[in-house]
């Protein structure tokens, strides 16, 4: 439930970054979001689609870009793709390994008029 | 925006309760203060509609939403066209860019209640779990036991009813109940908030019981020195792979109600490996708060925490 909470955030963030650029419209938001940065990309979406929205951003358009999640092995330094925080290095069966990338949960531009 | 879901409707706001207190302090709205964009408010005057005054965000939905849902949704990209007619444009919109955490502004205002804690020696705990695991029987245990070594403060999080603050408060030490209405989870501004009210005294150890969810929690820092997830026997050994972003924001696990080990088929080594897959940094103690079993362990890395920080 907390994906409606993060989209007013994103909301939030867009409009003032429009009106300290004099916008009037934000046509687009785009975000990374990493796959293991605890959003439910279905329920984002949802949230997106119902979440109130002022008059300038009725428009609105979301670009949402997936960020694989990579782990680094602190045994033997492997980096290897995972979808959870709990998969064993592929080259030594460690556990002990920690997330590099994944955890992005960021508004990376907006596009305005 | 409210960093609480759902707590843009109106009547249930957040509500800040001292047991004893006659009545409870209704917070408008934790974005009031949170976030600064009171000054982006013109739009709202142009809805005549009773309930908006309190927030900017409150706008009923109705007259979006019937546009919204008559398009498709790409699976990445999200349009919303309630006037296709808009988008002719003569000249090239212009692209901002912003390279900022969603959650920015709830983690600066926690590193703000961080900065707070640590200058007046307050260690603040962030106690975590599914309802249900003893959180605040862990609490009442805890505080009975030490409250003559280490002054406690504790704020009490929940959806509804102050009954765990009342609890807390017949140990003595001064407790707060947040009420969240809808909201599933606290958030730093809340904290910010009750730490005032609670008058929270130099060196002392605060106790945050968030509200009993192993989901959204995990996403909002309070500013607190350490977050302990606390599991229960009862649950199963699998909780830490199941609700994974709990476990791995945490750095203390306690495994609660081991009295009850010999009626269940919970294997404890097993949850503990579990939990360091997800989180290899992960202190755990054993204990059962209801018997006193293993309590001690807890009880001296909680005063030897107390006094690193003194």
């Amino acid at each position: 439930m907390h994906e409606l909470s993060v989209t007013l955030s994103i909301l939030d963030v867009a409009e003032e970054s429009a009106l300290n650029n004099n916008a009037k419209v934000v046509h687009e938001i785009e975000l990374d979001i990493g796959e293991l940065s605890g959003i439910d990309f279905d329920s984002l979406e949802f949230a997106i689609s119902n979440a109130p929205k002022s008059e300038m951003m009725k428009d609105v358009s979301f670009v949402i870009n997936r960020i694989d999640a990579i782990a680094k092995c602190n045994d033997c330094s492997c980096e290897f793709e995972t979808s959870d925080y709990y998969t064993p290095c592929p080259q030594c069966n460690s556990f002990n390994s920690d997330i590099i990338q994944g955890k992005e949960l960021k508004i990376k531009s907006i596009k305005i008029d | 925006m409210c960093d609480t879901c759902g707590c843009d409707q109106p009547g249930n706001p957040t509500r800040f309760t001292i047991p004893g207190q006659d009545h409870a302090h209704e917070h408008g709205h934790t974005h009031n203060h949170e976030h600064g964009h009171d000054h982006t408010h013109d739009h709202h005057h142009d809805h005549a509609h009773p309930h908006t005054h309190s927030h900017a965000h409150s706008h009923p939905h109705d007259h979006e939403h019937g546009h919204t849902h008559d398009h498709d949704h790409e699976h990445v990209h999200t349009h919303f066209h309630t006037h296709p007619h808009e988008h002719e444009h003569s000249h090239q919109p212009k692209i901002v860019q912003i390279e900022k955490d969603v959650l920015s502004q709830n983690n600066l205002l926690a590193q703000r209640n961080r900065g707070y804690f640590d200058a007046k020696n307050i260690v603040a705990l962030n106690m975590v779990s599914s309802p249900g695991s003893g959180k605040t029987t862990l609490l009442e245990k805890t505080i009975t036991h030490l409250k003559d070594k280490i002054p406690f403060f504790v704020i009490e999080g929940d959806q509804q009813t102050t009954n765990d603050a009342q609890r807390i408060q017949s140990t003595g030490a001064p407790v707060i109940q947040i009420n969240t209405g809808n909201g599933c989870h606290l958030d730093a501004d809340m904290i910010s908030t009750a730490v005032k009210k609670l008058n929270v005294s130099d060196s002392s150890v605060l106790f945050i019981e968030n509200v009993g969810n192993l989901v959204c929690p995990s996403m909002f820092d309070l500013g607190e020195a350490h977050r302990v997830v606390v599991i229960s026997v009862t649950e199963g050994e699998d909780k830490p792979i199941k609700y994974p972003t709990m476990f791995h924001t945490s750095d203390i696990c306690i495994i609660n109600k081991i009295d009850l080990l010999p009626y269940l088929d919970f294997d404890i080594e097993k949850v503990k490996e579990y939990a360091l897959r997800v989180n290899h940094h992960l202190k755990f103690f054993e204990v059962s708060a209801k018997t006193g079993e293993g309590m001690d362990k807890w009880y001296e890395w909680l005063t030897d925490t107390f006094k690193g920080k003194k």
